[in-house]
């Protein structure tokens, strides 16, 4: 399976495991979309560390994944850009705002756990 | 192929995002192409040379392709401004209603060690 999709609590973690064909890329962006509603998350973390490519294909898949995420009530962070990715991706200005993204899993979910805070304050 | 060509992790990564945003540009506007990649080895040099070829409807402006890309179709860009920025030679020839071809070429220089071994191996 190219990614594995657990979850942890109230969020769910996609660990890619390896560069994914076109269907694959909107086949995780179906499931998670899916799955963020269905399994009532507050939040996804992405892992795509196995990524050697992020091109304006991928990017905008996981543009997709955080919006529609959001709509359905649950935060989207991205972990494990590559270096070299982050260098190509400024030099070919693959842009994914308003995705946010995080060093690893551990500071997604401690930026997640925030947000969720975050918005429970609001009184 | 980059790698084992001697280009570093990060040019091959902005080699392999260049052929993925070219070839994803056939696929979006012409359907279908073909794109060949092949070595290049010289005495003082070698590289890698990408010709990307599909018969669509062809590019009508080139020039402003090139400036700026072209962020149609829900930011899918063209990817031919950062890939001509990136190579060190880089051709569009494009006809409308015929197709396009994208031709180029990333050079390496060889140090003295490899230019030696180049020319010992040349006999």
């Amino acid at each position: 399976m190219a990614v594995a999709v657990v979850r942890h609590g109230d969020y769910l973690i996609a660990s890619i495991q390896s560069d994914l064909s076109d269907a694959e890329v909107v086949e995780l962006r179906n499931d998670l979309v899916e799955r963020a509603g269905r399994d009532r998350v507050r939040g996804i973390v992405v892992d795509v560390a196995a990524l050697e490519v992020i091109d304006s294909f991928v990017a905008r898949a996981l543009r997709a994944i955080a919006v529609t995420a959001r709509l359905r009530g649950a935060e989207t962070i991205v972990v494990g850009i590559q270096p070299e990715v982050a260098i190509a991706m400024v030099h070919f200005r693959v842009d994914l705002h308003p995705l946010r993204t995080a060093h690893d899993l551990d500071e997604a979910l401690a930026l997640l756990g925030r947000a969720v805070t975050g918005v429970g304050d609001a009184r | 192929m980059a790698v084992s060509l001697g280009f570093s992790r990060t040019d091959a990564t902005l080699i392999a995002t260049a052929v993925s945003e070219i070839v994803r540009n056939i696929v979006v506007h012409a359907g279908q192409g073909e794109i060949v990649i092949r070595p290049l080895e010289e005495e003082t040099r070698c590289g890698l040379i990408v010709v990307a070829q599909d018969k669509g409807g062809g590019i009508r402006d080139v020039d402003a392709a090139l400036e700026h890309g072209y962020a149609g179709r829900g930011g899918l860009g063209l990817g031919l401004p950062g890939a001509r920025r990136l190579m060190d030679e880089f051709k569009v020839d494009s006809q409308l209603d015929q197709g396009t071809t994208v031709t180029m070429t990333k050079w390496r220089s060889r140090d003295e060690l490899e230019r030696l071994r180049e020319r010992r191996r040349r006999g």
